[in-house]
């Protein structure tokens, strides 16, 4: 026993000083900007290496410490570490990065100033931004109805004892296998060929702003309502059969069973699907960049005339940086978006949550 | 419940009449994937002009089209794809196991940041996200941006967040004293982990897998602006971008390109349809 605990320490100790000086030379190289390069398959700086290895190396040794009282903390840090530390470096730095950078003139390399609120207030001077903002904002609510009331019915549809409901569940929830990019190209198709040759017409329904406003809803609900469907059947689900039988004893129809006894009992599953609802028709992109690219003319919206008659904010924000250059102003949006985003959906679940108490 | 016969026939229209619907687009891209381009146009519904050599010569068009490259795309996908969903599953247990084992008030700090980092949409940090791993490469001197770990590296911090807070849920409802039996036979608390809980966790893992997997395997953002379209190793998602950005309208290769890239997805619905549904059923309200 003695001896394991003098290896242990000796290892513990080789391996926690070989990280160190690992760590002290990595740095080291940083400073003095000796870099160098090793080939490993593919080219490696030397000093990455050493990093990553040296780090390892502590971990590992402190590991081997040879503690009893303190084996239990030692094990949660390393245990925590992977994944604080990658949520760290890829949603918590950014995040606060962020917020500075949305006050300055950043160009997505370097900034040159501080611009304090003049990105906030030139969004709301920007025609084009509003117009993004207020149809999202449409986009929201309309999807919001329509996909619940669809996958609702659907539910419905799929709780009956219909032969062959298992297919039916299955079908109704393929689109929403398929990332939005692949499902906005292939309606575009649909769109512009299948839909021109069906109807006989030449025009494409994504030819004009609003005909292709009513496509990109189509298309999201088409995608999405399979899935909600799922979270309704499950929620159905657990509504006791008794208490059905009860009231069907009592004479109660089937309208009076929905609306009176199925409804209120899955008040819980409404609140989850409005919010999902809400916060994916809130970030919808892919579907909006592959199916119109945001195109569509408006002819005059605060006296001006705009070419993104169908572009939703995550769009505006994601070309305000990489088609205009403009990565301080797009980090600015980014933040009202968030601010906005954070709000509705507090609101929603509060609003919810209270219904639900009363129900 | 018996319904009447009139009302069944009347649901089960209406059933066959929706599914039909919703599955009309895979039809087509199918019909049409068999076509060229002169038959799409000319007739996008009907099955003239369909033969199995076009639908060779297609396929073979876009497999080969070196803006697309089919199955590089769909090997780098299946690298990040897998490597994170392993990395998230494991990284995810252990830190969940240690956030909810131990009720001090960092693990409860740890918890609530977590929880309410799922509300940040991607567009907050996607552009200091870009500058953010640009730095640290720079810093460490592995390259971050542009490369297929660095994507890996970001799947496991936006994922963590919901694999936290999915397993902690799961791990609160196994009983302690599973785990004191265990330190009392002489387990390390390590050894507890690995050897009675993380087994335990499997159904939950299968559910977070499903969850993550759906997002990361579709998901095109982030790897588009972390790799770039014209990044050698793009995954699926940005292959098709590049790709039809390069075939402005030639619905023959747009649509067998679509068809190439949703049929990993679909077979492996088919194969596990059960739990894949119920595993975004349980992801959704937990």
């Amino acid at each position: 026993m003695d001896e394991n605990t003098t290896g242990r320490k000796i290892l513990s100790l080789v391996l926690l000083i070989l990280g160190l000086v690992l760590l002290a030379a990595a740095l080291w190289m940083d400073i003095t900007k000796t870099y160098l390069v090793v080939d490993l398959g593919v080219k490696v700086a030397l000093r990455g290496l050493f990093l990553v290895l040296g780090a390892l190396l502590i971990l590992a040794g402190l590991y081997y410490i040879p503690t009893v009282m303190h084996h239990r903390t030692i094990i949660n840090i390393i245990f925590l570490f992977p994944l604080l530390f990658t949520f760290a470096v890829t949603v918590i730095v950014p995040m606060f990065v962020g917020v500075f950078y949305s006050f300055t003139d950043w160009n997505g390399v370097s900034y040159t100033r501080m611009v304090g609120f003049e990105n906030y207030a030139a969004m709301f001077k920007e025609a084009a931004f509003i117009w993004s903002l207020l149809l999202t904002v449409l986009f929201v609510v309309i999807n919001m109805l329509l996909v619940n009331l669809v996958a609702f019915l659907l539910a419905l549809l799929c709780t009956t004892k219909l032969k062959g409901v298992g297919f039916f569940r299955a079908a109704y929830f393929l689109p929403n296998l398929i990332g939005g990019i692949v499902l906005g190209y292939i309606w575009q198709f649909i769109f512009s060929n299948v839909l021109t040759t069906i109807l006989n017409s030449p025009h494409s329904a994504l030819a004009s702003t609003n005909t292709a406003f009513i496509a990109i809803i189509v298309v999201y609900v088409w995608q999405y309502a399979g899935y909600i469907m799922l979270i309704y059947i499950n929620g159905l689900a657990t509504v006791p059969k008794d208490v059905l039988e009860a009231a069907q004893i009592d004479g109660a129809n089937d309208m009076t069973t929905l609306f009176k006894i199925k409804i209120p009992m899955i008040a819980a599953t409404f609140t989850i699907c409005t919010f999902l609802t809400l916060t994916s028709a809130f970030k919808q992109f892919d579907v909006n960049l592959a199916l119109t690219n945001g195109v569509g003319t408006v002819r005059n919206f605060m006296g001006q005339r705009l070419s993104n008659g169908t572009q939703m904010i995550a769009l505006n924000i994601y070309n305000t940086a990489f088609a205009r250059d403009m990565y301080g102003y797009a980090q600015a949006k980014a933040i009202l978006f968030f601010i906005i985003l954070a709000t509705v959906s507090l609101i929603q679940v509060r609003i919810s949550n209270k219904r639900e108490v009363e129900m | 419940m018996k319904m009447k016969t009139s009302r069944v026939i009347i649901l089960m229209i209406i059933a066959i009449l929706l599914a039909l619907y919703i599955l009309f687009p895979f039809f087509l891209v199918l019909i049409n994937s068999f076509k060229n381009q002169a038959a799409i146009v000319q007739d996008p519904i009907s099955t003239a002009g369909a033969s199995f050599q076009q639908f060779m010569s297609n396929i073979n068009a876009v497999v080969n089209n070196k803006n697309f490259v089919f199955w590089h795309a769909f090997g780098s996908s299946a690298l990040v794809t897998i490597i994170s969903l392993f990395l998230l599953a494991v990284f995810g247990g252990m830190a969940a196991w240690v956030i909810c084992r131990n009720k001090a008030k960092w693990s409860t700090v740890i918890y609530m940041v977590f929880i309410s980092s799922m509300i940040i949409p991607f567009q907050v940090v996607m552009l200091p996200l870009i500058a953010t791993f640009r730095e640290v490469g720079k810093f460490v001197g592995l390259g971050m941006n542009g490369t297929l770990p660095g994507l890996i590296f970001a799947y496991c911090g936006f994922g963590g967040a919901m694999t936290v807070f999915i397993l902690t849920g799961f791990i609160k409802g196994i009983p302690y004293e599973l785990e004191e039996a265990a330190a009392i036979d002489g387990c390390s608390p390590e050894g507890t982990f690995f050897r009675i809980i993380f087994p335990l966790l499997k159904p939950t893992i299968v559910t977070v897998t499903i969850l993550n997997g759906m997002w990361i395997w579709n998901d095109y953002l982030l790897p588009s602006i972390l790799l770039g379209q014209s990044n050698p190793n793009k995954t699926l998602p940005v292959a098709v971008q590049a790709f039809v950005g390069s075939f402005v309208k030639s619905w023959d290769m747009i649509l067998t390109a679509a068809l190439l890239a949703m049929a990993p997805m679909i077979i492996i619905f088919l194969i596990a349809q059960k739990q894949i549904m119920n595993g975004m059923v349980e992801g959704a309200i937990k």
